[in-house]
């Protein structure tokens, strides 16, 4: 059973270095709160993001994935969001197709200096994902700690993507 | 879309990872000894062979600790938990190299921005940080030793708007014998503080200090002055734009013109100068904005022109004793190569219509501060004359509110800097020049700056009256006898704690300063960011403020937010010392953050090629597969994302390395170690 109230839900989130990485260490330096649910990681431009991230991070554990870029037309490499917003349609499809809840994927546009809107859509994400629960597609229900099946799981996940 | 299968056996690497306190910025919320203790032990299997916890990481005992242990313990990686990368990175790298380590085996993770500062929970905090510092550990494990990118720089450098900000910069360069190409949209150049009459706190006139200035930088051999002129396109990168300039057709041939003015004073076609003399004064179709102009050469205004809108007139053209006038001329485009890119495109006037209840534009003797600074100038449409708008009455008494469009919630939040010393500026010249009684309606007094309290202070004793509050309304609604046919001002005096009717001769609004209407569009020709107000973004707002994040793009004086004269002009020769430095140095060194291609695993597919907007990848015919040109490639890593063969790999963000680190932050890792 789970147990919603307690339960504290794992988000990913890719940041693009230009825009929502500076937004992050806005909200950062000007002490905006939100929940410390989410955990970052740096790319050059949400053209970057791969959907095997998407996936590699569902299946190791991860509630929700939570991609951000820059807003349409302020790309810092012109145009590198749109395909990324591409990808992003494409993978969600797949991912509901699978049965994931949209929800747990999220994309966001935030600029450099959206530091406070950052933290409002992770708030907000983060309300959400507690809500639908834990998505457990590298646990399978087994401890978090059973290793061995979340290699297989991430294994699997990647299969589905090629 | 490959991944390599979880490495688990005992790893090669020896990671030293290192916490940052950061004073109790980051030990006040998260438990440091704590997450040390952890990386030591959960993650020893993982190749942490050094843990340690330190006040302060980035000074130079903290610096030293990390060369100390590269050298003794023989790390070959190192972690440091503590702020953004774009504050340290550069630091701790530097370290790593000093002690013989590649610094790009260094990784930064940001357990201050993205931890302490923006949770409460310590324990949560404390979990947080670990999971950051154990994707960090993942991912330094796939960093590969690389060396940085050197880009040669052209030496010479665009300036972009020639306000008093731009001028400065351009004579800086110009005079170290770099080569300037000075842009300004308008026919001269000079800016706004060429309207000015007086300058605060000092009173000399704006003209006297500021057209030396513009012929220096108009006849100096190594600026080419480009007015009349804007910047359509911008290519290319540090060291190497290529900018496309669409210079505007004066219709005047600047070889012929001998700048005599003969056009100007016979062109019958009078028109409104809304841009120089802020509406008061007049134009004609042909001229130049102010008898100083740089360059001395009038520009036809086509759009008023009665021979462009007519057929006929053309007494310019029969006038002009040089023959310099010429209708034929077309809008030229320029392409130029430069190193650098120094924007100081300045700023608007607010608006103050949008402040309805103050009346401008609906009652006659409601001013703008721009307008007002065209009434006291010598040289303005009222030779200097302080009267109201019909021209001729002079006021007996002057209302200035301070802070118009600003600190407004209900329109920009923020300071607009310059207002309270030009409302005190202005109080002292309508002293001067008419001595009317001359009410100041302030909220605060911020007069921060060398020699601007002392100018207050002389403010105060020549007998001008302070009203501390928020002015309500202006109205010309009379109430109480001696209101009729005068300007009210209602306000709450908070001081007095009373509200009180002030019926004034003439009202100046002391507008603030906001971001150019197009400054976004601006932004996005140079690849910059704009803060939710508008104003460009500095790299760092205290210790790199006029550079940006975009590498050779500079900034200086409002582009970045309100500024007073010295402001700019000290952000114009700072902008110019940056760009000197990488011109002295003759390259730069870049991230070597660059896709590459593996020739054997590309299936020659082409699905990459398309996706460069840089035009960086190349599909070699003859062997059937694709190529990235390092020198074009920018390091977004799109097509790295999307080579379904996985033959592209992205030095700095390998697939390797942004998959251990999700491993990592999951804590997938302490599960295999």
């Amino acid at each position: 059973m789970v147990d919603h109230e307690h339960f504290e839900p794992v988000i990913i989130g890719f940041t693009c270095n230009w825009c929502s990485y500076r937004a992050a260490d806005l909200a950062g330096t000007a002490r905006v709160k939100y929940p410390p649910n989410v955990r970052l990681i740096r790319l050059m431009c949400s053209g970057r993001l791969d959907p095997t991230f998407v996936l590699k991070a569902l299946a190791g554990g991860a509630d929700g994935v939570l991609i951000t870029g820059c807003h349409p037309g302020e790309c810092h490499y012109l145009e590198q969001n749109y395909k990324a917003l591409r990808r992003f349609l494409l993978l969600r499809r797949t991912l509901v197709a699978m049965g994931l809840e949209p929800a747990r994927v999220r994309l966001v546009w935030a600029s450099a200096a959206e530091g406070v809107k950052l933290a409002h859509e992770i708030e907000a994400m983060v309300a959400e994902i507690r809500a639908l629960g834990p998505l457990r597609w590298g646990q399978n229900g087994s401890p978090p700690d059973n290793a061995h099946d979340a290699h297989a799981y991430a294994v699997a996940a990647e299969e589905v993507s090629a | 879309m490959t991944t390599q299968p979880q490495d688990r056996s005992q790893p090669e690497e020896k990671i030293g990872v290192y916490v940052c306190h950061c004073g109790s910025n980051i030990a006040g919320t998260v438990d440091v000894a704590e997450v040390r203790e952890w990386a030591g032990q959960r993650l020893a299997g993982r190749g942490v062979a050094v843990a340690r916890d330190y006040k302060f990481m980035c000074s130079s005992l903290g610096q030293e600790l990390i060369e100390k242990d590269i050298k003794e313990q023989g790390l070959n990686r190192v972690v440091v938990a503590a702020c953004s990368p774009h504050l340290h990175e550069g630091t701790f790298r530097t370290a790593c190299g000093r002690a013989g380590l590649n610094p790009y085996l260094c990784e930064l993770v940001s357990i201050r921005e993205q931890v302490s500062w923006v949770h409460t929970d310590k324990h949560a905090a404390t979990d947080k940080a670990k999971a950051v510092v154990s994707g960090g550990v993942e991912r330094v494990r796939h960093h590969e030793p690389l060396e940085p990118l050197r880009v040669a720089i052209h030496p010479a450098t665009l300036v972009v708007g020639g306000g008093i900000a731009g001028i400065q910069a351009a004579l800086e360069l110009a005079d170290a014998g770099k080569k300037v190409y000075l842009v300004e949209r308008e026919p001269s150049i000079g800016g706004h503080m060429a309207q000015f009459d007086k300058t605060f706190p000092t009173l000399d006139c704006a003209a006297c200090i500021l057209t030396p200035r513009m012929v220096s930088a108009g006849n100096h051999p190594n600026i080419t002055l480009l007015t009349w002129s804007e910047v359509t396109e911008v290519h290319g990168y540090v060291g190497n734009f290529t900018v496309k300039i669409k210079q505007r057709a004066r219709h005047v041939k600047t070889e012929l013109c001998t700048g005599c003015g003969i056009c100007q004073e016979k062109c019958p076609k009078k028109v409104i100068d809304d841009v120089y003399e802020a509406g008061l004064g007049y134009r004609k179709a042909v001229y130049t904005p102010f008898p100083q102009a740089v360059p001395k050469y009038p520009v036809i205004d086509v759009a008023n022109c009665t021979y462009f809108r007519k057929g006929t007139c053309r007494a310019c053209e029969k006038l002009c004793p040089t023959g310099a006038i010429d209708f034929t001329q077309k809008d030229e485009e320029l392409t130029v190569e430069v190193g650098n890119i120094i924007l100081a495109t300045g700023y608007d006037l607010f608006d103050p219509q949008r402040v309805t209840q103050y009346g401008y534009g609906r009652l006659a003797n409601v001013f703008t501060s721009l307008e007002f600074e065209r009434l006291t100038n010598a040289a303005g449409p009222t030779n200097g004359a302080i009267v109201l708008r019909d021209g001729k009455t002079v006021p007996k008494s002057v209302g200035i509110l301070h802070c118009v469009g600003s600190r407004d919630r209900n329109f920009n939040n923020y300071c607009s800097a310059i207002c309270c010393m030009q409302s005190l500026k202005f109080a002292h010249l309508v002293k001067e020049r008419t001595g009317a009684t001359v009410y100041n309606f302030y909220i605060d007094i911020r007069t921060t700056a060398k020699a601007y309290d002392e100018f207050y202070q002389r403010v105060l004793e020549e007998g001008t009256l302070f009203v501390r509050g928020r002015v309500a309304e202006v109205t010309d609604a009379a109430r109480l006898p001696g209101e009729e046919g005068k300007l009210i001002i209602q306000v709450e005096d908070t001081l007095a704690g009373k509200q009180r009717r002030i019926p004034v001769d003439m009202v100046v609004l002391s507008a603030g300063l906001q971001p150019r209407a197009d400054a976004k569009a601006t932004a996005q020709v140079f690849g910059l960011s704009c803060s939710a107000d508008g104003w460009f973004i500095e790299k760092h707002p205290k210790l790199d403020p006029v550079a940006t994040m975009t590498e050779g793009v500079f900034i200086a004086g409002c582009v970045s937010g309100p500024k007073d004269i010295p402001a700019s002009v000290a952000q114009g020769s700072a902008a110019a010392a940056r760009v000197l430095a990488t011109i002295d140095r003759g390259e730069i060194t870049l991230e070597p953050v660059r896709a590459s291609i593996d020739a054997r695993q590309c299936s020659g597919c082409r699905i990459c090629n398309t996706l460069c907007p840089f035009g960086a990848i190349r599909f070699l015919e003859a062997d059937r597969v694709s190529e990235v040109n390092p020198a074009l490639c920018q390091g977004c890593g799109t097509c790295v994302a999307a080579c379904p063969a996985g033959a592209i790999s992205g030095t700095g963000f390998s697939n390797d390395q942004i998959l251990s680190q999700i491993e990592g932050l999951l804590m997938l890792n302490v599960a295999y170690a």
